[in-house]
């Protein structure tokens, strides 16, 4: 069993926790492979999907994994609840609470938001991204993703691109990354790396050329245009002629290296079309995962009783 | 706590009395007689006196607190004159100034009055900060000799930084007039931006965005330079900042008067103790780092910050239940103050705690221009007794504003004040 009852972030999580997650993933990917892909580990558990920020994938991918588990699962979404009308924090979470649930996936645009909802239920909290603080679901599949490439994690050296300061991909696969033994590599404009994030025990580098030299696999973050009004970059063109994976670019680079992406990708702009879509990227295969080590932390959380894998 | 009218005789006796003016220290009683100093030292008195035993206890001036903020008018859900003049006295406080940012500002000779008026019959003497420009806008400068006519004590637009150096240079032009302090938020917006907390290792591994020192810094060296040209009296509030000691540091070594205050907030708690996400410790400016804590001491003791001032500022519990982004900035500190910053300067950092009482007792008076003679025959009795030994545990019920916002509830604490005797009132704290 894991050691913390609830998934807040990566920051002091245990290393073998994050290990026996995946390794527990790793069975229920070949769930997933079955022509049924259901298992009943919870059955009679409820679990709400609390969502106050939009979000597709990681949403779906959460409800996929509830539902192959057997979990009942109720959807709260920002655009469609009392969400919308103004109900407090503190209400809403009451209000789930009593509805007597098991576990609440929770994402929110304030930072620290899943900590504090802990302070107001007994359900069991996994943060699905609180703010720009962190997202360790996301992850922790990718660290799944990296294993299954690599058969390991522990001595690669993996390189983070694009902008570091509003992600909390970024923080958390930092903290998972560092935990499980690998170097870490930002490369972004100086203006979207956070101060002082050396103090975690990463490298930063502006160019991104020496990042491809040195990495094993490059986890590519989304870039998002908003950023550019307020002067953070300049220009998409700035942009990807200094960071974006280009085809030219990797072709300058002798050896593979492993493209991976926490999605939504916006082709042409921090990534080539044909580089997302290219034999070494893993994109797809993150997403796959996704579901597997979703499963896998509902299963350690809420304490499935038997694997039937 | 109870809060009674003065007997008519009262006898605080066999303490050690501190008298923060003369700075001498010694055994002796006090005599007070139809609320007014009648003698100190060795006193007679009759038996009709009523009489407290201070012996273990420091008897001293009381408090002056120049940095709070009441609320009233507009947000009396928060706090009024008459619940912040309790929790004032229930932190040995006898004097308090008021802040102007109300709903509406105190921002015209009207509203200075409505606040005199208001206060008169409260336990402890309030005074109202004028706003220094119409509204708070930081455009207009308001009617200040008037305002000041009606009491306003000194001006401030505090809340928000007076953003225009030309409206801030107008003021303390004007406010040399006047004659009186012009006290000007320091925070620079452009490089504050979104921050919510102390720019730094924790504020990236919280993911929150970061408000750098600069923000200030660059504000309060920007202000000293104008204070300099115009030679008018700067105070500098809730200095928070390494860099901003220094700038003050600089400029007191060349002479130019200019004062300073610190909030015991920011001498006890750093950026670390954010982890949490606790929202009683969202505070503008933020907490900072672990080195801004010491050079912020150490300013203290060598007398580049000459007083101590909580910012008292209450905010519901509906407020400050909200998520991190959301809750307002700012906690309550009267109750609270003398035990935590005489266990950071006096227990933690070897401070002597006379001029700890100096700091928060005839320095902040002098900023303002209040009597500062408290212990000479026939004064008004403004007296706190203290115990400044005892640790104790700060709980919501020590708590009398009307705002529970306090990071300190739970937290053991070094001192407190016993008796406050204040406008012929007095207060037992128990």
């Amino acid at each position: 069993m894991l050691k913390q009852r609830h998934l807040l972030g990566l920051e002091g999580y245990p290393a073998e926790d994050i290990q026996t997650i995946i390794d527990t993933a790793f069975g229920f990917r070949e769930v997933l492979d079955r022509p049924i892909k259901k298992v009943p580990s919870l059955q009679g558990k409820t679990i709400v999907n609390l969502f106050y920020e939009n979000s597709t994938r990681t949403r779906i991918s959460f409800e996929l994994a509830q539902k192959r588990l057997s979990a009942d699962t109720v959807n709260f979404s920002a655009s469609t609840s009392s969400l919308k009308k103004g109900e407090s924090f503190k209400d809403t979470a009451q209000n789930i609470e009593a509805m007597k649930i098991d576990a609440i996936v929770m994402r929110h645009p304030s930072p620290g938001a899943s900590l504090h909802m802990t302070k107001h239920v007994d359900a069991i909290v996994i943060n699905a991204g609180d703010g720009t603080h962190e997202h360790p679901t996301q992850a922790i599949l990718d660290m799944m993703s990296i294993q299954e490439k690599f058969g390991k994690i522990k001595g690669l050296k993996i390189g983070i691109i694009g902008d570091i300061s509003h992600s909390r991909v970024a923080l958390s696969n930092i903290h998972g990354l560092i935990a499980m033994g690998a170097e870490v590599t930002l490369c972004g404009p100086p203006t979207l790396i956070p101060p002082n994030i050396e103090a975690l025990g990463v490298n930063v580098s502006y160019n991104v050329d020496e990042v491809l030299d040195w990495a094993d696999a490059v986890n590519v973050l989304r870039i998002q245009m908003e950023r550019m009004g307020i002067g953070l970059f300049p220009s998409i063109r700035e942009y990807r002629n200094l960071f974006g994976i280009t085809a030219e670019r990797l072709q300058n680079h002798e050896k593979e290296i492993v493209i991976m992406h926490p999605g939504p990708m916006n082709r042409g702009t921090e990534i080539d079309s044909s580089v997302a879509d290219s034999k070494n990227a893993i994109i797809l295969d993150q997403v796959l995962n996704g579901v597997a080590s979703r499963m896998a932390i509902l299963y350690l959380l809420l304490g499935g009783k038997h694997l039937e894998v | 706590m109870n809060v009674t009218k003065q007997p008519k005789t009262l006898v605080l006796k066999g303490g050690t009395i501190v008298d923060p003016l003369t700075k001498n220290s010694y055994s002796g009683d006090v005599l007070i007689k139809d609320g007014k100093i009648a003698g100190v030292g060795k006193v007679k008195t009759d038996k009709s006196a009523t009489v407290i035993d201070c012996s273990g206890k420091i008897v001293t001036h009381g408090f002056c607190d120049i940095h709070v903020h009441f609320r009233e008018p507009g947000r009396e859900d928060k706090e009024t004159l008459a619940t912040g003049s309790r929790a004032a006295i229930a932190g040995g406080f006898t004097r308090v100034c008021v802040m102007p940012n109300t709903t509406p500002p105190l921002d015209s000779p009207e509203t200075i009055r409505y606040t005199v008026e208001k206060a008169e019959n409260l336990p402890v003497y309030v005074h109202p900060i004028g706003a220094v420009t119409k509204g708070q806008k930081g455009k207009e400068l308001t009617e200040m000799a008037a305002m000041k006519r009606e009491g306003a004590i000194a001006f401030s637009d505090d809340g928000v930084p007076i953003s225009d150096a030309t409206v801030m240079r107008l003021a303390l032009d004007y406010g040399k007039m006047v004659g009186a302090p012009v006290i000007n938020h320091s925070e620079d917006v452009g490089l504050r931006n979104d921050g919510l907390m102390n720019e730094g290792a924790f504020s990236t591994k919280l993911g929150l965005p970061g408000n750098p020192d600069i923000a200030e810094s660059t504000m309060v060296n920007r202000d000293i330079e104008i204070a300099k040209i115009a030679g008018s009296n700067l105070h500098i509030p809730h200095t928070s900042t390494q860099k901003s000691v220094e700038h003050i540091r600089r400029m007191k070594k060349q002479n130019i008067h200019i004062t300073a205050e610190v909030a015991p907030h920011h001498l006890y708690f750093t950026d670390a103790d954010l982890v949490t996400y606790d929202t009683n410790l969202k505070v503008a400016p933020p907490v900072r780092s672990a080195d801004d804590k010491k050079a912020l001491i150490a300013g203290l003791k060598d007398g580049t910050i000459d007083c101590i001032a909580t910012d008292h500022a209450p905010h519901t519990i509906e407020d400050k239940e909200k998520t991190f982004d959301l809750a307002p900035f700012g906690m309550i500190g009267l109750e609270s103050c003398f035990g935590a910053v005489n266990k950071v300067l006096v227990k933690d950092s070897g401070w002597d705690v006379e001029s700890l009482i100096s700091a928060m007792t005839v320095n902040p008076r002098r900023i303002m221009g209040f009597e500062t003679d408290l212990f000479s025959i026939g004064t008004k009795a403004e007296i706190t007794v203290l115990d400044t030994t005892i640790e104790w545990r700060f709980t919501e019920e020590d708590i009398y504003s009307r705002s529970k916002n306090s990071p300190y509830v739970g937290r053991t604490l070094v001192g407190k004040p016993q008796v406050t005797l204040s406008k012929g009132m007095m207060a037992e704290i128990g």
